[in-house]
């Protein structure tokens, strides 16, 4: 019987604890509110109601049938290689695309974005993490920031094209000790079958990623969650089946494997709208298809709203809520309570029983709190699309808290803006309270400092800015940070969509932005007019009243 | 000049159809547009939007007859202000009114209104019903969407005149049904708008002339 050294076998103990937790309780009631260990991300696969989707009858290539095909393959570059002697272009474009260089050059305003260099207030930064983070990079071995960008044999094809279900990523590097039970046991990826199964990519293929931003299940937007891989069509008209099945690229259009939808520079007011007859137009925008006169102009109702939609944004009143369908969002995440142990190990609290039975976690050992929101009202705010970050280089000044990770322009004198939804995030997160900057920290790595296995912000910090060459004046804090996620997701059938008096009312939905640049019917905000009219009306009745009253004590007088 | 009590026709058919479509219209439009401005819920803001619209579009047309009708037939005299026996009418309602005095007031031919009520009526068609469609019909376009010439004006500016012009028009209606309770009776007001007969001071000349000319204006002919 071979030696098991300590080490070892507690890390099968682990192993099997979490195994049996999250498994075997997991669609149950009876689900443990704490686990031990840290299996963040375990459960990328199977996707649970997803549908494999019929093959396009657009499609003109059976790829099953393809020899290229047939194999065999060992691993993912082989397949795109394979790929990429048909479609000789499919790598040039590629490499151009967002997906693969995490890096965005906003037009407007000039900021270097991406992926790779922004910290938000979720998990705060990729940069550094790629080790963990890359299980969402659309290429194959990215470890660190020396990856070549040029090299397109380690596109990822298959994570945006396969329709098995069954193919998967994990971390490009091992993460700290305890980090290392996360994707055990899943079975090996059969290549040749997942390679003969490509198409064009179903909600299942964005959904992997995009579903789980932030590190789960709808923790990052509020309007993309795990419910849209099968929405019943009150969550989401368009991407029901019992609506119009759409898939995420029936709205994202694209060519050149460059598709519409930019959440940095976005499409706030489409005065185009549907394009010349038949033709996709390449925006991600309801207008694209809709017209920004949407409803029917045979109801006074119908064109009383169409007038609205130079001022109020599609989203503003057909999401009336994110977060519907049984899967929570994220509102608040407090870093501060990082590091709490039981018997030396991490665990998870899970206390929030969201609408679909399943327990959120509201305490991780390596994230601190969380707090949950489902069937949320989302902010409103004037918004002309542009988006604004506090970058790693942006000062700020702490005394005037909290910092807004991303802000954004729009005003109701500017034509291009309308009144949008957002989810809005807010995090307690660490600083550089020396150079009042935010800060990159290590959280993944089989070494001393990363985060996620040591718990200690100091080393986290101290190394994730030295990896990335940032000056950092040694001493960190804590400061409230604010996010804003537009919301274009989980639009509600017609009926579904908010109802006049939400917002024409006492205390609407955006009696906020009835400020004097904007005049909302209903709200009766001018006390002044309010006070005169009572007066006006209830004066003339008491005047009447005591006229009559008068002729009725004289008529008596006179009587007697 | 001697002058005899006779059952006129004093209110023609079409000025009948006019007042009484008007106070319906009005009453649907003070109901739906409170429920706009939120003073009731008893309908809900896209009905009340709806109805307030269709109620307005009707109100404009019967108002475009109307104008045609007063400027036409020469109905227009009686809203002239005057302020003959103006003074009696208004001490009447200060004083008169509480020692059993008779209502100063004959309807003439030429006069169907008294003097307070001509200058009343004649305040609500040059000042309150303007301010309601100068503000309303803007409003209206906005609404339509083909209102963007107005921006200028501003929607909140529009809406302001648009609701104070509201509460005049329920100052005035109060008034106005009061008023109704005072001089006869309220139904002896409130006949001659339906049968169209009141009764009209006539001198012997006018008398001559409608019996020979406009029979039909005389009741007992």
């Amino acid at each position: 019987m071979p030696f098991l050294s300590h080490a070892h076998l507690k890390q099968v103990i682990v192993f099997l604890v979490t195994f049996f937790l999250t498994n075997a309780f997991a669609s149950n009631s009876t689900e443990p509110n704490v686990e031990l260990g840290i299996s963040e991300y375990s459960k990328i696969t199977p996707i649970k109601g997803a549908t494999i989707p019929k093959p396009s009858r657009k499609s003109t290539t059976d790829h099953s049938q393809l020899e290229a095909l047939k194999g065999p393959f060992s691993s993912g570059p082989e397949v795109t290689k394979a790929c990429l002697e048909c479609h000789n272009k499919a790598g040039h474009q590629f490499i151009k695309n967002k997906h693969w260089t995490w890096d965005y050059k906003h037009p407007k305003t000039g900021q270097h974005l991406g992926k790779s260099v922004l910290i938000n207030n979720f998990c705060t930064n990729a940069r550094g993490n790629e080790g963990m983070c890359a299980q969402c990079h659309a290429g194959y071995n990215m470890t660190d920031t020396t990856f070549d960008f040029s090299n397109e044999n380690n596109i990822d094809c298959l994570v945006c094209h396969e329709s098995t279900g069954t193919y998967y990523k994990t971390p490009t590097t091992k993460g700290n000790e305890a980090c290392s039970i996360m994707f055990a046991g899943k079975p090996a990826i059969e290549w040749e079958k997942v390679a003969q199964s490509v198409t064009m990519p179903s909600r299942n293929n964005c959904g992997k990623c995009h579903f789980y931003g932030g590190g789960g299940d709808n923790v990052k937007h509020g309007d993309l969650s795990s419910v849209l891989f099968d929405p019943p069509k009150e969550v989401d008209v368009h991407m029901s089946r019992q609506g119009e099945n759409f898939s995420c690229v029936t709205c994202h259009v694209g060519e050149a494997h460059e598709w519409s939808g930019s959440r940095y520079a976005m499409t706030v007011s489409d005065d185009i709208g549907v394009g010349k007859p038949g033709m996709p137009r390449e925006t991600a925008s309801c207008e694209s298809c809709h017209s920004a006169k949407p409803h029917p102009l045979n109801t006074i109702m119908g064109i009383k709203l169409n007038s609205h939609t130079s001022k109020i944004a599609c989203e503003t009143c057909h999401i009336p809520e994110i977060a519907r369908g049984g899967v929570a969002t994220e509102v608040d995440w407090d870093w501060r309570t990082m590091g709490k142990l039981k018997n030396g190990e991490g665990f998870k609290l899970k206390e929030y029983t969201q609408g679909n039975g399943h327990h959120r976690a509201t305490y991780k050992s390596i994230k601190g709190n969380f707090t949950y929101a489902e069937n949320l009202k989302p902010m409103y705010a004037w918004f002309d699309g542009t988006m604004t970050y506090t970058t790693i280089d942006t000062k700020f000044d702490p005394n005037k808290g909290p910092i807004n990770i991303n802000h954004f322009s729009g005003s109701a004198d500017d034509p291009k803006s309308r009144i949008y939804p957002f989810k809005r995030m807010h995090t307690t997160q660490p600083y550089d309270k020396g150079n009042n900057t935010l800060v990159y920290m290590s959280l993944w790595g089989n070494d001393d400092a990363a985060l996620w296995g040591n718990y200690d912000f100091a080393k986290a910090i101290a190394a994730g800015m030295k990896k990335n060459n940032i000056a950092y004046s040694g001493e960190w804090g804590f400061i409230e940070t604010l996010s804003f996620w537009p919301v274009n997701h989980m639009v509600a059938p017609k009926e579904g969509a908010m109802t006049c008096s939400q917002c024409h009312s006492k205390k609407g939905r955006l009696s906020q932005l009835d400020d004097g640049s904007l005049y909302i019917p209903g709200t009766q905000k001018n006390q002044l007019l309010n006070i005169i009219g009572l007066l006006a009306i209830f004066g003339t009745l008491a005047g009447v009243l005591g006229h009559g009253a008068l002729r009725i004590v004289a008529t008596r007088m006179r009587k007697k | 000049m001697s002058t005899q009590t006779i059952k006129l026709m004093v209110f023609k058919r079409f000025e009948r159809i006019w007042h009484w479509s008007q106070m319906a219209l009005i009453f649907t439009l003070l109901f739906s547009g409170s429920a706009i401005y939120g003073v009731h819920h008893l309908v809900d803001f896209a009905n009340a939007v709806t109805i307030h619209t269709w109620a307005a579009l009707s109100l404009i047309i019967i108002w475009l007859f109307a104008t045609f009708w007063l400027l036409t037939t020469g109905q227009w005299r009686h809203y002239m202000p005057t302020t003959k026996n103006l003074a009696q009418v208004a001490r009447f309602y200060a004083f008169g009114i509480f020692k059993g005095e008779e209502h100063p007031y004959r309807k003439t031919y030429r006069r169907k209104h008294n003097p307070l009520q001509a200058i009343t009526y004649l305040l609500v068609k040059t000042i309150i019903f303007p301010a309601i469609w100068l503000s309303g019909i803007p409003y209206l376009l906005i609404s339509f969407g083909i209102g963007g010439f107005l921006n200028d004006w501003g929607l909140a500016n529009i809406a302001l005149i648009h609701t104070i012009a509201a509460i005049a028009i329920s100052v005035f209606i109060i008034a106005h049904i009061y008023l109704l309770t005072t001089g006869h009776s309220f139904s002896a007001h409130v006949r001659p708008m339906i049968t169209g007969y009141d009764d009209v001071q006539l001198t012997a000349e006018e008398l001559a002339y409608l019996k020979a000319d406009e029979p039909d204006l005389l009741k007992d002919h």
